[in-house]
């Protein structure tokens, strides 16, 4: 075990990615000689040389674009897009293109060694252009698969994963933690499953659900709760799409009530299609409304981001209004 | 060409690669404040100069203090513009005040010289509650309708093709005015950058693309970002206008604006306009270049700095000494800190801000939020104490 924070375990599993198979291929913004804007990839050009660790002009669509090609070729490209706020330009080429290229061809064509890193998420003073949290335009695209880790140890494993696994990965890294979450992180190769969700703690009153730096909030949350008697449980969903129904429906069958909380804006959400699916599947086990604490329906403010971030308090207060019901 | 036009043919495979064709950069001003022989001068009458070092020196002097601001901790972040100051004042300088600019970030200097006011400077970049923008988005995105110039997005390059639409408006509606987009050599490999000179081009609009080529984007070097003769050349794909000139210049940098405001205005025509000079400073508060530049390579352009070499020519020309020159630096200091000292003790937004400019009025979902959000605010007021003691009971 090594103690990283989780930009160091996101590096070390690029590392290991690019020692064991020399078709996968980093590049973005940045990404060279520099290592990134968040230096996610430092020290992988010196290793690796420029062919496999290189700067690309700068153009979203282009960067995405030339992935799509390369990994229909065969290769494994780790594309990285320098903020989620930036993803836009390359819409089209992700959500027309990566996600149906198989499905379009019948599986003659796939980019499935395609994998998108990108950091999203506020808290960090960025206001509106350097703080979204897009995954739920991209949860509503079948074909991708949106991953998000909350700490060091679950990047490792879940980035390894991404990379490997034989379908196009949006990888969101939670950026206000990337220095701030330091754990326990094994040295050599491992991964953790996609679209497996993790209980992170048990209780037995609500169950609270989240993922990448809410996480942190939630657990906040559930020690303000404990402390009035509330039992929690905790999952942290890990993947958002494809996502695993099963191990918050058996969680809520079990404590009656369910919470969820998300940065992204109220509306259109993903919490929206989750409380939707654990209704329909819990109905009857229900004790309270699912009780949703999101970001307000207003682009991402950076003067009032104190009052904008779902945060631990909001979250303490949904637990009590749920268990009150 | 279009399959209409005609064509010249010839009978063996020639493939042209351009190479021939470098575009020449026009120079006029020297370092030491003389001019080149035979150099078309612009015509700059003494008035129109001063006013335009008093913009550089004053966009040079809140580059410095600012950056030591965030150096303090008092700001969370700034882009200093150091190095380019000829062009981002010259450009401007060249304009009807009433054109429109629709600028990247870094262009400071065009706003110092349309009379923007350290105190409308320092409200946006301290997010008060008298910032135009309400305190909504990062330092150094400002924007004032009174002085035309488009409030500051983030995304690169979107404001290009935007520039091109805002032109077509302005001939539609016979103003006589032209959009000038300014942009970095980076943000010219985006999509954006590409569909609006086609446009442009097409549609004869009166824009002009303004190319900040300071050879970096953030880390990545001017030869990793594009591979041909730079960004004037592409405009000729594009069938239209286009000029090199040494950003550092003012003189150069004036002339070739004010020749190219006259094709936008006068031909509806767009113009392509790549000013060459260095980003001396690093990318932003939160960069440091010596990962991937050296002091060797700083210093050869800060021999080339573009406020000494017009204050060489001022006084060459008995316009401006260096006594009025330690006055000037002076009383910019002394003005910008008095203003920075009273920003900072602005109270933030109101709470209320917060669903205003969504759309045009609110909708009922978001006053509900609203106060829901006052209501938690008032349970726990320390933690929000930017807004908390100031919220109606509405
Ligand atoms: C669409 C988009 N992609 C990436 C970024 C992040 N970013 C901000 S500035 C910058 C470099 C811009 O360089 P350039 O256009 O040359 O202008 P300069 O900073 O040199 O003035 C990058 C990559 C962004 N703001 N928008």
């Amino acid at each position: 075990m090594a103690k990283m924070n989780l930009l160091q375990a996101i590096n070390n599993a690029l590392d290991i990615a690019m020692a064991e198979n020399e078709k996968v291929v980093c590049f973005g913004e940045d990404v060279g000689v520099f290592g990134g804007v968040f230096r996610a990839t430092s020290h992988l050009q010196e290793k690796y040389g420029r062919a496999r660790c290189f700067n690309t002009p700068l153009v979203e669509q282009g960067i995405i674009g030339f992935a799509n090609g390369l990994a229909s070729q065969g290769s494994v490209p780790v594309a990285e897009i320098q903020f989620a706020d930036y993803i836009f330009p390359a819409f089209d080429q992700i959500v027309n293109e990566s996600a149906k290229f198989r499905y379009r061809s019948g599986n003659l064509f796939d980019v499935g060694g395609l994998t998108i890193r990108t950091p999203y998420g506020g808290g960090i003073a960025g206001g509106h252009y350097h703080s979204q949290s897009p995954e739920a335009y991209f949860a509503q695209t079948p074909g991708l698969k949106v991953v998000v880790p909350r700490n060091p140890h679950q990047a490792k494993g879940l980035l390894l994963a991404s990379i490997r696994d034989a379908n196009p990965v949006i990888f969101f890294e939670p950026k206000r933690i990337y220095r701030a979450s330091v754990g326990d992180v094994p040295e050599g190769d491992y991964e953790l499953p996609l679209g497996k969700a993790e209980v992170v703690k048990e209780g037995s009153d609500i169950t609270l659900l989240a993922w990448g730096a809410q996480m942190e909030y939630l657990e906040k949350a559930a020690e303000l709760a404990e402390k009035e008697g509330i039992s929690c449980e905790l999952i942290d969903l890990r993947t958002i799409l494809p996502w695993d129904r099963e191990t918050v429906a058996a969680s809520v069958r079990k404590t009656g009530r369910l919470l969820i909380s998300h940065e992204a804006p109220l509306t259109g959400g993903f919490a929206g299609e989750i409380a939707a699916t654990i209704q329909e599947h819990c109905f009857l086990h229900l004790e309270s409304p699912i009780a949703r604490v999101a970001g307000l329906d207003t682009p991402y403010p950076l003067a009032l981001e104190k009052e904008y971030l779902p945060d631990h308090l909001k979250i303490y207060e949904a637990i009590k209004r749920s268990v009150n019901f | 060409m279009s399959t209409d036009t005609k064509e010249r043919a010839v009978h063996a495979p020639q493939f042209i690669r351009g190479d021939e064709l470098q575009i020449p950069t026009y120079k006029v001003l020297k370092q030491d404040g003389t001019t080149y022989k035979g150099a078309t001068l612009p015509d700059l009458d003494k008035d129109t100069a001063l006013r335009i070092y008093r913009a550089m020196v004053r966009t040079r002097v809140l580059d410095e203090r600012m950056l030591a601001a965030q150096r303090q901790g008092r700001l969370s972040f700034y882009m200093q513009s150091t190095g380019e100051e000829a062009t981002t004042v010259g450009f401007a300088a060249a304009l009807d005040d009433e054109d429109m600019i629709m600028a990247q970030y870094r262009e400071q200097g065009a706003l110092v010289y349309r009379g923007f006011t350290l105190d409308e400077f320092m409200n946006q970049l301290f997010s008060n509650e008298l910032d135009y923008g309400k305190g909504r988005q990062m330092p150094i995105h400002y924007g004032s309708a009174k002085l035309h110039y488009m409030t500051i997005s983030s995304p690169l390059a979107t404001q290009i093709p935007q520039a091109t639409g805002y032109a077509y408006g302005q001939k539609l509606a016979g103003d006589k005015k032209c959009t000038v987009a300014v942009f970095g050599e980076g943000a010219a490999s985006e999509g954006d950058f590409h569909a609006a000179l086609n446009m442009a081009s097409v549609l004869k609009t009166p824009t002009i693309f303004l190319c900040r080529n300071n050879g970096y984007a953030i880390s990545t070097p001017a030869s990793e970002q594009f591979a041909g003769d730079g960004i004037a050349p592409r405009a000729l794909g594009y069938g239209m206008h286009t000029i090199r000139v040494d950003g550092n210049d003012i003189l150069a940098v004036y002339s070739a604006m004010t020749e190219a405001r006259c094709i936008a205005v006068e031909q509806n025509e767009p113009v392509l306009v790549e000013a060459m000079s260095y980003r001396l400073a690093a990318h932003s508060s939160s960069d440091d270049p010596s990962g991937y530049r050296s002091k060797k390579e700083e210093e050869k352009w800060r021999n080339k700095d573009p406020l000494l070499r017009m204050k060489h020519w001022l006084q060459a020309k008995n316009w401006w000494s260096d006594d009025e020159d330690a006055a000037l630096f002076e009383a910019d200091r002394r003005e910008v800190l008095a203003t920075m000292k009273e920003a900072e003790k602005r109270p933030a937004p109101v709470i209320e801000e917060m669903i205003t400019d969504v759309y045009d009025t609110p909708p009922a979902h978001l006053k509900e939020q609203l106060e829901g959000l006052k209501a938690h605010v008032r349970l726990y007021p320390e933690a929000y104490p930017a807004t908390s003691g100031r919220m109606n009971n509405g």
